[in-house]
């Protein structure tokens, strides 16, 4: 076994050359350390991973939580080595069967949305077959226009998909006059447009949207007669599934709609050009209603170390406590392990919350799990 | 498709009713003293005072409940407000030179204050040149005469205009230009001179033909006005700032801009007077200011009162607010803490009575009322039971306690007594006392809590309309503060000339705004509170009945606990008094808990029945046993990035308003008392204001504002902001076993939910078993939206939410259901959501920011009665948005139920202070000094409801303008009663509720006939309206027809009926 393979007991106190690892296999964890500057071969610790977790005669992938909270796979060198030295401070690993894993994509949100088929994961009809175009798995969808058939060919829906933490949404907007057509000719109302796009940003990577875009509609809800405070309110409300509708100050890039593509009852016209004139790096794509529906945003319950109440409570180890008996020397027991696996099963993996929490936060209310 | 799913509204035409019989929107009576008060008046019959504001507003008070509050359209200052005598109309003076008459009507079955006529000074250029007569621009004086039928206006330019009162039309051709009068004067006075505006316009009580004119420049005419000749000149050559005639006119009094008064004597010789009988300036010999106002008071005794405002030295105190009583010998100068906008005394009104006898003296300032008793040795003041200054410090909190138990009223009012032992001889009794209150006793008692800057809770009686003072609890005394000495310092250097006396009790300056109360917290049925301040200090009291000495146990808690690498920057905390303390009887600390870092406490609660308080600051939550004196439990909710919290919330800000405070203080003290006009300069200013205005768009080239787009994230500042706290008895460990828990909702949208172990007390004792309470954390939920936590409350299995502690278990509520399974509802700034418990899984939501583009500032559940069936009740989630507006929502369904506009969405202090009560009921600061309440409910209103005897002598003229409704009206008729049925314009006579005095159905006072009356069948006035100058001339007529109309009066009003206003 390679030399930099550490196994740890408290990871709490180890230095920081030292990466946590936490490797989850169906319902269980491992926990082990890797080095972050050499971090070895990905043969070596796809071994390691194979005997830590007892897994026999049978083919696993394995794949990564990543800062963004996506899924991502480590199936070379490089990606192994890109996950370690990303790993901040705790590395997630997952490891499936390969055929359980043909059905789960990497990708965004991978994780997240995971999480009710898993639930659900009897009823099989239920389970959506995923249209897999033959994209590299490590790529992302980062915005869409959506929607081509029923908004107007002028405007434009064009979904967000926000990544974690660390990419800003990066845009602003502000107050303007915009001019209408009305029965008694033109007129001036007050509108909201777009006034400024952070370089790097999420907004400009996708090219959907520009300066001085009129901002009509936000998942829905039209903003005309709402003041720039509550457009703002209501986009940072949504933010983790911002869907805008603008009117695009350009209007040479619209998207002409493809009657014929997209079976929708509008008007044929030359779609193919157009559609060129798009970034390539967007999917355009009508959602199917529940896809909506599963990315509700879903808060995160974290359980405590509470037993049933009529057994008799040995102090528990919470760091908290102030009064009585305070620190508990004594972690755990035999006699409990039963609890730590509940308390383990029912920490749900949604990295996005337990990246942001602080170092040591998950583990601050139950004991560790040590090998 | 896109899939938004919108809630339907619900169509059912059922819901739709039930919820007008559960829900309406009415704001109803304004608490407190109004803001930026500009005028007063005072009605002597009626007994109901008024005061105008510089935003316009007309408020009238009489006996505590008795209330009307009106608006003028345009929001400008109140200058001057005259009673029409009995009338219950007053004229009102703004200054934009429009006069107004206001009338308490009866409309829609609720007594309201509205405008009837306004009358716009003309001041065109045209009109003066095409008339010759001098301009009626600026009106400087009003004076009403004939009983309030005529007004005489004074001018800056020294004109006086006369006006007919019930038209509000001007009488042409009785103006009285300063011409007129100069060509009385001898030649060595005018030369060349003008008079300068008319300063001031007097009435004779007895003669309504004369009046008392003074010019600025000094000249003080008795002027006849039937006669059109001056019958007294007195030359004075003193600029003048105000006169008084003394009642039987033998007597006029001035007072001068050099803090001097004259005396002159009236009945002496008819050639022009060129000396007053005496003259003197009471804190000479050394400069002084003007002496604004003026009031020469008779007694039997004949020690008569002069009490003037203003006058004093002007390099030692001419800072000081001031007003001079003096009464022979006695001399006392009332030191107020705000300027002094006017004064009146009550007094003797009635024509036969040979002295004015003043009974108290009123004295509005900018801040508050201040009444004294001049009839009792050394004038003591009189408690106020309404217009109380909320604001004497700063209000930083308020918290309001519904169904308050009697027995805790009678202690909280007993502790108040003793606080302020009210006079025992009835005779110092409020002497405002006009109208009667037909509210009902309220059905329950309410209880406003008001935390101050400097360290106070104020207990207030909300049960009414007029809201009282109860009970004032100070925190101060168990601190070391900073400014211990000044009090001292300032009581040392005052010498016994002039003979100060602080009156008063508005006093804005904390004297260490560590001491400001941030969360109050009120167990009713234990009387046991929690008060937090602003350096992290939890206080936990009990209501004791009697003085004790006593030590109090103080304890520090460190919020941040292993934290490393934070260094707090803010205020140091506050250090406590140790060793036993005197405390009086009323609310006594038990314990002392001091949160570290000293940050403000941001959320408070406190469970009697567990004898826990649990509190949170930026940095993080405690819970403490305040029974076995021991903390349980610190938590700490900083975000490791956040590193703003640690240099105290808004550190620079704090020490920048400490700095503020201290300059207001040093210009406070050099401050020049208001000047009384701005005589010159007006006109350039307003020209200079026009032209900024014009020039004002085009120059500017106005970046638009923007906002930027970007989620919470969460190491935003402040995200560690403890925003609720909550004690449950719920199921948080499994859905078998219940026990008590406890909540905490942060900024960043974390909830932290705790079991806790609280030792059970044994069968039958109150007292708790030495056991240590434990606290074991069993969830945390992350919203992930991450908008701040504004409230938690759990339901039971009928969705209701949970009683108070003690509440069921004595009886007082429903017991909860414990059968079914509990919920919790988490209200953040962006959404509401219900979480099934034990298992934390969503149930129902509402996403209002999403939907509304409104953030949620205040939330309270609330039960809603319903006006239609006696004991249907709901229990909904009231919420105020940033917006201002106040959203209902059923529970648990979180349906939106109805919504009002209730505040402007720009007055952010408002939306900040308003606070719920438990009944659909709500209030919020209008102005430092105001709470406006309103009600949500349908039901549960508390709304003004009162009577005032009003009668209106000279209706004749009020038919006329009426005429053409009822043309019969002259038939004269042995009414007995001057009877006013006020009338909408339709000519349909309002219902009025049945008077006190007036057995017969209302229908027969009402009938158009009985409008006519007596009086004015003795009079000769015109009923067309277009009143003459023949007629007005009768009208004034002479002294015994004068006479005769009020001896009418006065019979009448024997037996005049009432009329009842509801």
């Amino acid at each position: 076994m390679n030399r930099s393979f550490h196994k740890s007991q408290t990871l709490r106190f180890y230095d920081c050359s030292a990466v946590e690892v936490k490797s989850k296999f169906g319902a269980e964890f491992r926990r082990f350390s890797l080095d972050r500057q050499k971090p070895g071969r990905f043969e070596d610790f796809y071994k390691l991973v194979v005997h830590t977790h007892h897994i026999t005669n049978t083919e696993v992938t394995i794949g990564y939580a990543d800062v963004h909270g996506d899924l991502l796979p480590i199936n070379n060198d490089d990606n192994f080595c890109k996950a370690v030295s990303s790993a901040n401070p705790l590395l997630r690993v997952f490891i499936q069967k390969r055929e359980e894993a043909e059905h789960c994509s990497f990708g965004a949100g991978s994780l997240s949305r995971r999480r009710r088929p898993l639930a659900l994961r009897e009823d099989g009809p239920r389970r959506r077959t995923h249209l897999h175009i033959g994209l590299p798995h490590d790529f992302r969808p980062v915005s869409s226009i959506i929607d081509v058939d029923i908004v107007p060919e002028t405007h434009r829906r064009v979904r967000l998909y926000r990544h974690g933490c660390q990419k800003p949404l990066g845009f602003y907007i502000r107050d303007g006059t915009s001019v209408r057509v009305a029965p008694q000719g033109l007129e001036k109302v007050p509108g909201v447009f777009i006034s400024r796009m952070v370089p790097g940003g999420l907004a400009e990577s996708t090219g959907l949207l520009a300066v001085d875009d009129e901002v009509l509609e936000v998942n829905g809800i039209e903003v005309a007669g709402k003041t720039l405070d509550q457009v703002t309110d209501m986009m940072i409300a949504n933010s983790h599934n911002l869907i805008v509708t603008v009117k695009p100050a350009n209007q040479r890039n619209n998207v002409v709609r493809g009657s014929r593509a997209s079976g929708s009852s509008g008007r044929s016209s030359d779609s193919t050009a157009s559609r060129h004139s798009l970034p390539m790096a967007h999917v355009l794509q009508n959602l199917p209603p529940d896809e909506m529906e599963s990315d509700e945003e879903a808060d995160v319950v974290l359980e405590g170390v509470l037993e049933p109440r009529l057994a008799p409570r040995p102090p528990p180890g919470s760091l908290t406590r102030v009064n009585g008996a305070g620190l508990a020397p004594s972690l755990h027991s035999p006699g409990r392990e039963g609890s730590v696996q509940r308390l383990l099963s029912s920490l749900r993996s949604d990295p996005r919350h337990s990246l942001a929490l602080p170092p040591g936060g998950v583990e601050e209310h139950g004991p560790a799990v040590t090998l | 498709m896109m899939k938004f799913r919108f809630r339907r509204q619900g169509a059912d035409p059922q819901r739709e009713k039930l919820k007008q019989e559960l829900f309406a929107f009415h704001k109803t009576v304004e608490h407190g003293f109004p803001n930026q008060p500009s005028a007063l008046a005072f009605d002597p019959e009626l007994r109901i005072m008024a005061i105008g504001t510089r935003s316009g507003a007309v408020k009238i008070y009489g006996a505590p409940g008795v209330e009307f509050t009106g608006l003028h359209r345009d929001a400008a200052t109140v200058t001057q407000m005259h009673f029409l005598p009995g009338q219950g109309r007053v004229l009102t003076l703004l200054d934009d030179d429009s006069l107004h008459l206001w009338e308490i009507v009866h409309h829609d079955g609720c007594a309201h204050l509205e405008e009837a006529l306004r009358f716009q000074a003309p001041s065109r250029p045209g009109f003066d040149g095409a008339s010759g007569l001098p301009s009626l621009a600026h009106i400087t004086v009003v004076l009403l005469v004939a009983a309030g039928d005529m007004a005489a206006l004074g001018t800056e330019g020294g004109s006086i205009f006369f006006l007919d009162v019930p038209t509000l039309t001007l009488l042409e051709g009785q103006t009285l230009g300063p011409d007129e009068v100069l060509r009385s004067v001898p030649d060595d006075y005018r030369c060349g001179k003008a008079l300068g505006p008319v300063e001031s316009l007097q009435g004779h009580l007895r003669d309504p033909t004369k009046i008392l004119i003074g010019y600025s420049r000094g000249l003080l005419v008795i002027w006849n006005q039937a006669a059109r000749c001056a019958e007294r000149i007195f030359l004075g050559n003193q600029q003048l700032e105000s006169v008084c005639w003394e009642r039987s006119g033998h007597t006029v009094v001035s007072s001068h801009s050099d803090g001097s008064y004259a005396i002159w004597a009236a009945d002496t010789s008819d050639s022009p007077t060129a000396q007053p009988t005496v003259a003197t300036t009471p804190y000479g010999p050394f400069p002084c200011k003007a002496i604004n106002k003026v009031l020469w008071r008779t007694c039997a005794s004949g020690e008569h009162f002069v009490i003037f405002s203003g006058g004093m030295p002007r390099a030692s105190y001419g800072d000081r607010h001031c007003v001079s009583v003096l009464q022979a010998e006695t001399l006392v100068t009332l030191d107020f803490t705000s300027r002094v906008i006017d004064f009146f005394t009550v007094h003797s009104t009635r024509p036969e009575d040979e002295f004015d006898e003043p009974q108290a003296l009123a004295v509005l300032l900018e801040e508050e009322l201040v009444v004294l008793d001049l009839q009792t040795p050394g004038w003591p003041a009189v408690p106020a039971p309404y217009l109380a200054p909320l604001h004497s410090s700063a209000i930083t909190c308020s918290a309001h306690v519904a169904n308050v138990p009697a027995k805790l009223w009678a202690r909280i009012m007993s502790a108040g007594e003793q606080q302020n032992p009210q006079p025992a001889s009835g005779a110092s009794s409020w002497p405002i006392t006009g109208g009667r209150n037909l509210a009902q006793e309220p059905s329950q008692r309410g209880l406003l809590l008001t935390g101050h800057e400097d360290g106070t809770v104020r207990f207030w009686d909300a049960s009414g309309v007029a809201l009282r003072p109860l009970y004032k609890l100070s925190t101060a005394g168990l601190f070391q503060t900073d400014c211990e000495h000044a009090d001292s310092l300032a009581q040392a250097a005052e010498d016994d000339w002039p003979p100060f006396r602080k009156v008063g009790c508005f006093d804005p300056y904390s004297d260490d705004p560590r001491l400001g109360v941030q969360k109050v917290a009120l167990c009713k049925y234990t009387a046991q509170m929690v008060v937090a301040g602003t350096a992290g200090q939890v206080l936990v009291l009990e209501l004791s009945d009697a003085p004790a000495e006593q030590a109090v146990g103080v304890a520090s808690l460190d919020l941040l606990q292993d934290r490393e690498g934070f260094t707090w920057k803010g205020h140091e905390r506050l250090s406590p008094r140790l060793g036993p303390l005197p405390w009086p009887a009323g609310f006594q600390p038990r314990a002392l808990i001091q949160c570290l870092p000293p940050a403000a406490v941001t959320a408070v609660t406190l469970h009697a029945e567990w004898g826990l308080v649990a509190f949170g600051t930026s940095h993080g939550f405690g819970l403490f046993d305040y029974l076995r004196r021991s903390p349980v439990l610190a938590r700490c909710t900083l975000h490791p990035s956040d590193s703003l919290a640690m240099e105290g919330p808004l550190s620079r800000v704090k020490s920048l308003k400490k700095s503020l405070r201290q300059s207001f203080r040093r210009i406070r003290k050099s401050r020049a008392s208001g000047k009384k006009r701005m005589v010159a300069g007006s006109k350039l200013q307003e020209a200079n204001a026009q032209l900024a205005e014009q020039a004002g768009p085009q120059d500017v080239e106005v970046t638009p504002v923007q906002r930027r787009i970007e989620p919470r994230s969460a190491d935003d500042s402040l995200s560690g902001v403890v925003r609720c706290l909550y004690f449950a008895d719920t199921f948080l460990r499994d859905a078998a076993h219940h026990g008590p828990t406890m909540w905490a909702g942060t900024n960043s949208g974390s909830v932290f939910a705790y079991a806790l172990e609280v030792p059970a007390a044994a069968v039958g004792s109150e007292k708790r078993p030495e056991r240590a309470v434990e606290a074991v954390l069993g969830k945390e939920v992350q919203l992930m939206h991450r908008a701040p936590v504004v409230a938690i409350a759990v339901l039971d299995g009928r969705g209701r939410p949970l009683p108070e502690p003690y509440e069921a278990s004595r009886d007082l509520a429903q017991a909860p259901d414990m059968q079914g399974g509990h919920a919790v509802l988490i209200a953040s700034e962006e959404q509401f959501k219900v979480f099934t418990l034990p298992k934390v899984s969503a149930k129902t939501k509402f996403k209002l920011t999403a939907h509304e583009g409104c953030r949620v500032r205040k939330v309270a559940l609330a039960t809603f009665a319903s006006v239609a069936c006696e004991d249907y009740a709901e229990t909904c989630l009231a919420c105020l948005t940033n917006l201002g507006d106040v959203h209902v929502f059923s529970v648990p369904g979180l349906r939106p139920q109805v919504h009002y506009a209730c505040i402007r969405k720009e007055d952010i202090s408002g939306i900040a202070s308003c606070v719920f009560t438990r009944h659909g009921q709500g209030f919020y600061l209008i102005s430092p000094s105001e709470f406006e309440r309103f009600s949500l409910s349908a039901r549960n209103i508390t709304e003004p409801l009162c009577c005032l005897d009003v009668h209106w002598p000279r209706d004749a003229t009020r038919v006329s303008h009426r005429s053409r409704e009822s043309p019969k009206l002259n038939q004269a008729n042995g009414t007995p009663g001057i009877i006013l049925a006020p009338q909408s314009c339709d000519g349909s006579p309002d219902p009025i509720c049945k008077g006190a005095d007036t057995p017969e159905p209302a229908e027969a006072m009402l009938s158009p006939m009985s409008i006519d009356s007596a009086t004015s069948a003795d009079t000769t006035l015109d009923t067309t309206g277009d009143m003459t100058v023949e007629d007005v001339k009768d009208f004034l007529g002479s002294s015994e027809e004068s006479e005769k109309n009020l001896r009418n009066l006065s019979e009448e009003e024997a037996r005049a009926c009432a009329i009842l206003i509801k």
